[in-house]
């Protein structure tokens, strides 16, 4: 199909891209700037899948992204573990979270999701902050361990985590690609537009919102573990901060809520907008950058609900017409 | 055997009787109309009979089965679909694939749904917008995607609520010929319809609900004599 | 256990559980006619929460008598909340206009932040502030039984108002059935737009009474927020009654629990109180 074949050749672009972009540009600002970027954009496709695509829209996914961060960096400080098996099990646990928020509230229509992933994220920031093997409000430090892949761990230059996280991207990208074309990519959508006429068609919907649930949950795990290990220091009011939760709407509702390209247009520019932002107007801890985006989600919303991707296709759209 | 057969099936909001001791049955290859004013039961039957509400008493069988309390989702792998009476198709979703949510029940894999969903679109006449999102079509060409969609499942018996309200003649002529060409393929219909021309045209039997009763059956030359239904009913519309 | 203690622990639930009543009725008001969940809604406390603090602080005017004013002022931000943020995205999934609330609470907050900083602020010096009432060995601190008394007030008023007037018939009908409401000559709208500003005009009262005794800052509306949310859950949506109970309940739940297990885990109390009651009672504790 001429879709598919356009994917694949944008897709392969945009990877080389990320991946040569670095090796010529040796500036470490901008290696930074390049891992924020991808692994927001990963994270927000992870949320897209439940938020987008499934319609639910989740204000909360923080505590995913904070159980991963932990899981990964905990294990790993008290007892040395590789982080790649603490990520498998932040993933696990993050499933089994997503269980539990998705089971009673699946069922039902209305806002009942949007309130539990809301209240579940401050549930969770509140028990983590009392958690004293993690030490609770001050956090964890990643030890000083031998560098490399088993540990996840690299100090003279921060090229392998972009490759890491690069590779992750390219995961979560081919996933939902492939998945929208599945049948449960279609479901997912057909829950989202009409769920009486989808129940209808023989879709069972709780089961398929839990899916969606689980799958985001799982990715955005690690995502919180990778970003755990890049960083090197976690603490409940960073990784599992209504901070996060807020940024991965952000950027997909700005990109395109279940769009494809959504998440990566969306965090091509408010990636790069608040690294800068806040070295222009400062680390005041002032929140002017949040004040911009708060405005920008209304904005978006009022003016093209279907984020910049919804502006890219009507300038195709006039274009084909003239 | 009955392909469809309720036994004394009540439905209660609160106090309210939706349905009262319901019994009712289709035959295999029947088209069967169901007229009665708003609110009279007929798409609460509906629900109790594609598992969207689950009737307070009494029983539904499909082919012999019990299907009382069969969820929702199910029953549409069991065999049965039904449209909507106030129109819900996929409108950001191209024709193709509204059917191919109907195809899907059948055909998980998504090349064979569009091949299913394509053969649909051949019998519906639908082809030729294959590739237009439902959303900007006209209300008439988005119930004929409901109706595309809905046999898309490959159901025994289908129950349609009002696919005809708010078309045109022309495009009401053009349902009832899609009507009939659905029902020559061997399925079992059951329609909800207000356009009374319609129903008696189309039906092989005819059954009249009022409040929540269901006041009598029988085939359409019978009904349109029957005096409670022309008090209840046909009154003001077909009679004066 | 003593039960003064006990006694104690109930009333203080009580006291408070009313504020979060009245809370919750401004936002199960919207929920019901709109379906719309507001997640500005803690935002409009803390506006309402800081107008007061600020009319205290600049011009001196007690927090009882600012109370009308902060009422007004709050009935005004939801009508303009309505015409700029809400009205415009009606025509869209759902989805949009929660995110569209979501920003404004975003904003709203960021906003407060920027001009008047994190710090938090407490008025100390006024009619109600500091004083309590002690008998049978109980203490009651004189600004919560005021602002318990007046949302319970207000929350009663609210509540005739709703099943009583005529705007209120004409909210229920919108609430039941918007397209037919509209046939029949409501300009739902018109509504919409009231019930907005009503139902921030409900938070604004309990914003008044509130900064009598609590402290006030940028982020103070989050919990009450989620709080809010729960309870508005917990009653059944739209529900004025169910509010009113379940804020009680939440109240009692919060202190109670937050005793014997730890006030830092009380969320987590409530939360599970929550789930418990929609995996039972998918349509609220008082919903059919």
């Amino acid at each position: 199909m001429q879709n598919d074949k356009n994917f694949y050749i944008i897709f392969s672009i945009i990877l080389i891209f990320m991946a040569v972009a670095p090796l010529v540009i040796q500036n470490t600002h901008f290696q930074h700037l390049l891992i924020m970027l991808l692994l927001f954009a990963t994270l927000s496709q992870a949320w897209n899948l439940i938020g987008g695509y499934a319609g639910q829209v989740s204000f909360g996914h923080a505590v995913f992204f904070g159980i991963g961060s932990y899981a990964a960096m905990a294990p790993l400080t008290h007892w040395g573990l590789t982080p790649w098996v603490g990520m498998l099990i932040g993933g696990v646990v993050a499933i089994i979270v997503a269980l539990i928020i998705g089971v009673p509230v699946f069922r039902l229509k209305g806002h009942y999701f949007a309130i539990s992933t809301f209240a579940v994220a401050e549930v969770v920031r509140e028990l983590f902050t009392n958690w004293e093997w993690v030490d609770g409000p001050i956090g964890l430090d990643a030890p000083v361990l031998e560098q490399g892949f088993y540990n996840l761990m690299f100090y003279k230059n921060k090229l392998p985590y972009l490759y890491i996280v690069l590779v992750f991207f390219f995961i979560m990208m081919l996933l939902t690609f492939r998945m929208e074309r599945t049948r449960m990519g279609y479901y997912f959508r057909a829950i989202k537009q009409r769920p009486e006429a989808a129940q209808a068609m023989g879709v069972h919907i709780s089961k398929y919102k839990q899916y969606a649930l689980m799958m985001s949950a799982f990715f955005t795990a690690i995502c919180g573990a990778l970003y755990g290990l890049y960083i090197l220091h976690i603490e409940p009011a960073t990784v599992l901060s209504l901070d996060i939760s807020i940024k991965i709407v952000l950027i997909t509702a700005l990109g395109g809520t279940g769009a494809l390209w959504g998440p990566l247009l969306g965090s091509i520019i408010l990636i790069p907008l608040q690294e800068y932002s806040r070295i222009w107007l400062g680390g005041t801890g002032k929140g002017i950058d949040l004040i911009l985006l708060g405005a920008l989600i209304v904005l978006i919303c009022i003016y093209e609900p279907r984020g910049i991707v919804g502006l890219l296709k009507r300038f195709n759209f006039q274009k084909g017409k003239n | 055997m009955a392909v469809l057969e309720a036994k004394d099936v009540s439905m209660y909001f609160g106090e309210l009787a939706a349905l009262k001791e319901i019994n009712l049955s289709v035959e295999q290859g029947e088209i069967l109309g169901l007229i009665g004013p708003n609110g009279a039961g007929k798409t609460t039957f509906f629900n109790c009979a594609t598992g969207f509400l689950t009737c307070t008493r009494g029983d539904i069988f499909f082919k012999g089965q019990n299907i009382t309390r069969v969820p929702g989702h199910r029953v549409c792998h069991i065999g049965i679909c039904r449209t909507f009476q106030i129109v819900q198709s996929f409108s950001e979703m191209t024709v193709l694939e509204n059917v191919m949510m109907g195809a899907f029940c059948r055909h998980p894999n998504t090349s064979n749904s569009m091949h299913s969903a394509q053969d649909i679109l051949d019998f519906t006449g639908l082809a030729d917008k294959r590739d237009q999102i439902a959303g900007s079509l006209t209300l008439a060409d988005q119930k004929r995607i409901e109706l595309a969609r809905t046999i898309a499942t490959e159901p025994d018996l289908i129950l349609l609520d009002e696919v005809m309200a708010g078309l045109n003649p022309a495009e009401t002529e053009e349902a009832i010929e899609l009507i009939k060409k659905i029902h020559q393929k061997g399925l079992t219909i059951i329609v909800v319809e207000h356009v009374m021309e319609v129903i008696m045209n189309i039906s092989h039997r005819i059954a009249v609900f009022d409040s929540g009763e269901l006041i009598v059956e029988g085939p359409p030359e019978k009904i349109v004599r029957d005096e409670r239904v022309i008090q209840a009913y046909l009154g003001e519309e077909y009679h004066a | 256990m003593d039960v003064t203690i006990f006694l104690q622990l109930v009333i203080s639930g009580l006291l408070i559980g009313f504020v979060f009543s009245l809370i919750a009725v401004g936002l199960t008001l919207i929920w019901g006619v709109m379906d719309i969940l507001n997640f500005a809604h803690g935002d409009f406390l803390m506006l309402a929460m800081f107008s007061a603090f600020l009319m205290f602080a600049n011009l001196g005017v007690d927090p009882v008598f600012s109370l009308p004013v902060i009422v007004g002022l709050l009935f005004f931000v939801g009508l303009l909340t309505f015409r700029l943020v809400i009205k415009p995205v009606l025509g869209y999934h759902a989805l949009i206009a929660l995110l569209a609330t979501f920003g404004l609470s975003i904003f709203i907050r960021n906003v407060v932040l920027f001009f008047l900083g994190p710090d938090f602020r407490v008025i100390n010096q006024s009619v109600l502030a500091g004083k309590r009432i002690s008998f049978l060995g109980l203490h009651l601190s004189l600004p919560q039984l005021v602002s318990a008394i007046g949302c319970v007030l207000i929350t009663y008023v609210v509540y005739l108002f709703i099943s009583k007037s005529k705007f209120g018939r004409a909210l229920r009908a919108t609430a039941l059935d918007k397209d037919t409401a509209l046939l029949m000559g409501i300009n739902t709208n018109r509504v919409f737009a009231l019930t907005f500003g009503l139902g921030a005009a409900c938070v604004g009262a309990a914003g008044g009474f509130l900064v009598n005794f609590y402290y006030v800052f940028p982020e103070v509306g989050l919990n009450f927020a989620i709080l809010s949310f729960v309870i508005v859950a917990l009653g059944g949506f739209g529900n004025i009654g169910g509010a009113f109970l379940a804020g009680i309940l939440v109240g009692l739940v919060e202190n109670i629990g937050g005793f014997f297990v730890g006030p830092e885990f009380k969320y987590t109390l409530v939360f599970i109180l929550y789930l418990i009651v929609i995996s039972l009672r998918p349509k609220g504790l008082f919903g059919w």
